[in-house]
């Protein structure tokens, strides 16, 4: 799939402390953060990153407290101002704006949602909603109105007169969010804005993103240490460690292959069946049969005996899933006298297929309760591959070693 | 050791400091009475105001500001205030004074507030100024008292010099610490957003700072009404007159009653401006 970069970072550095160039050239002699800090006391908090964020994309940078995470995004707006690298957003290099363009940029082009809310004490929800128009000198009927269109994308429209303090946390980051929306961003920054929620808001809000990321296919920069929020709502991953983005990946890639102990560690909590999906896991390896004018029972039992195999998947040319036959089946049509004989009538009953998008854990009761690896089925309802229970306990036993051991059923 | 040697003077700054302060004198005096102009005007027109309104309008308007910002208690203790400095005879005198103060503090807002506000941005210029607030809110008045007449004369403006000097400080800080105090994360938020550094002044940093500068407005009302007597001995008049008086003649009756209007005048002051703070 060919992707639009929006955002691409280059060689990004960040060094705080009283001698930042000294420290770079240090780093670049190999020595590393706790040697550099003790001879300079000056910290790296990010360190040669480079990554891309296609347009469209929730892109979730993650790391525990202390990895850069947060400078990172800060440095993609540049309200910290970068050591050294490239910050490119569209294609135009933001590191090298003046500050009338980097106003500009920001008015325009992205807005951010904080942790803390930061919204303004001392004005109403709708005043705080329109924050990012009224900065950007857009009359107030104007401004207003479209504030309270953001409001009401997130279910507040009837609170535009209250004051912040009066709402809940849950409602405040909605204020925040609307804030962030109002000004119609190509890219929204968002820096760990549902930490500070309780986990049953959080969850709430995280589908709240995702309904208003269905809608419209915003650039979203998603800052999170919490790897299950990460999973649920990133379509790509970077993980952060020491101030270095150690892996980038979709998800599943990064459950798949870690890069190092590291990532695994995070992974380690991490119940694999919540987050692979059916499609992610399914191999292509079953024997299968194209349901053809010329293909009998016969010549499809002689295919299944000859690869050592007690199943076969049906599929027609279109690779649309038929059904699903097996030794036995074959060969009672086989002994029956009627003519012709059709491979349809030794379908074994009671198949139901699996979706691709499926995950794990929805698919495991079917994958157990029958001796046949489930078919599954992409969203045109063609054949992907199957599941077997065999594959189903690799998969669990790949991902956390240390809990599975020795499954060779 | 002749470094510890203290028995001579060493350094004669008090004779430098006589030298030019006599030098100004001589050769700047029409510059500073120039300058005292603005500070004349308007205390003259002040004084106008409060000496052609029936004390009854006035009395009137204090208690509205009184009950709206306050509550009714506090409007009936401002007329009774006033009632009672009307009765003791020192009406004039008390308006004079009224005059002085709100003068006073307006030059003290007009200075202060955007000093401050430099103040609370820049650690450099706050550590530049501290000493300075520091020498202005220590140093005891009669020390520049002389000065302050030698170069603006005797009479009210030099009063309101003096006042100034001394009751500048409080709004100055208390518009720093104000500024200081915005969160960190609002200003983020603002420049996130696309503010320019005058925005966020204007829109997030002084309306968070409001209450904090009105502290600092309060501060400033009742350190001048403190400076009402110092002013006197200067030919300031107002309400520090019956005291300097009495204490000059041994009235004691008449100290006490200039006293006690300057503390009556002083609670309804202070009161009112701290509701408008709140509000």
């Amino acid at each position: 799939m060919a992707q639009k970069v929006k955002v691409a970072v280059k060689g990004l550095y960040k060094i705080f402390g009283p001698h930042p160039k000294k420290a770079m050239s240090l780093l670049k002699q190999g020595l590393d953060k706790a040697e550099i800090f003790e001879k300079t006391e000056t910290t790296i908090g990010v360190q040669d990153a480079s990554f891309e964020i296609y347009t469209g994309e929730v892109f979730v940078i993650m790391g525990l407290s202390g990895s850069g995470k947060s400078t990172m995004v800060r440095m993609l707006n540049r309200l910290i101002e970068p050591t050294a690298g490239q910050v490119m957003i569209d294609g135009e290099d933001i590191i090298s704006m003046n500050n009338d363009q980097l106003v500009k940029m920001r008015r325009k082009k992205m807005s951010m949602v904080f942790q803390s809310f930061a919204l303004m004490p001392h004005m109403t929800v709708l005043q705080n909603a329109a924050f990012g128009l009224e900065m950007d000198g857009i009359d107030k009927p104007t401004r207003e109105a479209r504030a309270l269109q953001a409001l009401a994308q997130v279910g507040l429209e009837a609170y535009a007169a209250s004051m912040p303090n009066e709402l809940s946390g849950g409602m405040q980051q909605r204020v925040g969010l609307a804030r962030g929306l109002a000004v119609d961003p190509d890219i929204l920054l968002m820096d760990e804005a549902f930490s500070a929620l309780d986990p049953l808001i959080r969850t709430e809000m995280q589908d709240e993103l995702l309904k208003l990321q269905a809608k419209a296919k915003r650039t979203i920069v998603f800052i999170s240490h919490d790897l299950d929020e990460a999973m649920r709502i990133g379509d790509r991953i970077a993980i952060m460690e020491g101030g270095s983005v150690v892996q980038v990946g979709t998800p599943e890639e990064i459950l798949q292959n870690p890069v190092d102990d590291y990532v695994r560690a995070f992974f380690r909590g991490v119940d694999p069946t919540n987050i692979l999906t059916a499609g992610d896991i399914a191999s292509d390896t079953q024997v299968t049969i194209v349901i053809t004018e010329g293909q009998s029972p016969r010549a499809a039992l002689q295919r299944l005996i000859k690869n050592d195999r007690d199943f076969g998947y049906v599929i027609d040319s279109n690779r649309r899933f038929q059904g699903i036959v097996s030794t036995d089946s074959l060969r009672e049509i086989i002994d029956l006298p009627e003519q012709p004989q059709l491979i349809t009538k030794a379908y074994i009953k009671g198949i139901v297929p699996a979706h691709a998008g499926d995950s794990m854990q929805d698919i495991l009761p079917e994958v157990v309760s029958h001796p046949w690896a489930l078919p599954i089925l992409d969203d045109e309802g063609a054949y992907l591959g199957a599941v077997s229970k065999n594959l189903f306990l690799r998969t669990l036993q790949r991902s956390d070693p240390e809990e599975v051991t020795d499954v060779t059923a | 050791m002749r470094i510890f040697n203290f028995d001579d003077q060493f350094i004669p700054l008090d004779e430098w400091i006589q030298t030019g302060v006599d030098w100004l004198v001589l050769n700047y005096r029409e510059f500073f009475q120039v300058i005292k102009v603005p500070v004349e005007v308007s205390l003259e027109s002040l004084e106008w105001l409060f000496s052609t309104l029936p004390p009854f309008v006035i009395i009137l308007l204090f208690a509205i500001a009184a009950w709206r910002y306050v509550g009714k208690r506090m409007a009936v203790f401002t007329v009774l205030s006033f009632l009672l400095v009307g009765y003791l005879g020192l009406w004039e005198e008390t308006m004079t004074t009224l005059a002085m103060v709100i003068c006073s503090v307006a030059f003290c807002a007009i200075v202060g507030i955007p000093l401050g506000i430099l103040a609370g941005r820049s650690d450099r210029f706050e550590m530049l100024l501290r000493p300075f607030l520091d020498a202005m809110q220590t140093t005891p008045a009669f020390v520049y008292l002389i000065p302050v007449v030698m170069l603006f004369s005797i009479g009210t403006v030099s009063g309101i010099l003096a006042t100034i000097v001394f009751a500048l400080p409080p709004i100055i800080r208390l518009t720093n610490l104000g500024i200081r105090q915005v969160h960190p994360e609002l200003i983020e938020a603002a420049l996130a957003f696309g503010a320019t550094p005058w925005q966020v002044l204007r829109k997030v940093q002084l309306p968070l700072a409001m209450p904090s500068v009105m502290a600092g407005l309060n501060q400033t009302i009742m350190m001048a009404l403190s400076m009402v007597v110092i002013a006197a001995l200067i030919g300031a008049g107002g309400l520090g007159n019956p005291v300097v008086q009495g204490l000059n003649t041994l009235e004691i009756g008449l100290a006490t009653i200039g006293g006690l209007s300057i503390v009556l005048l002083a609670m309804v002051l202070d009161r009112i401006t701290q509701g408008i703070a709140h509000k």
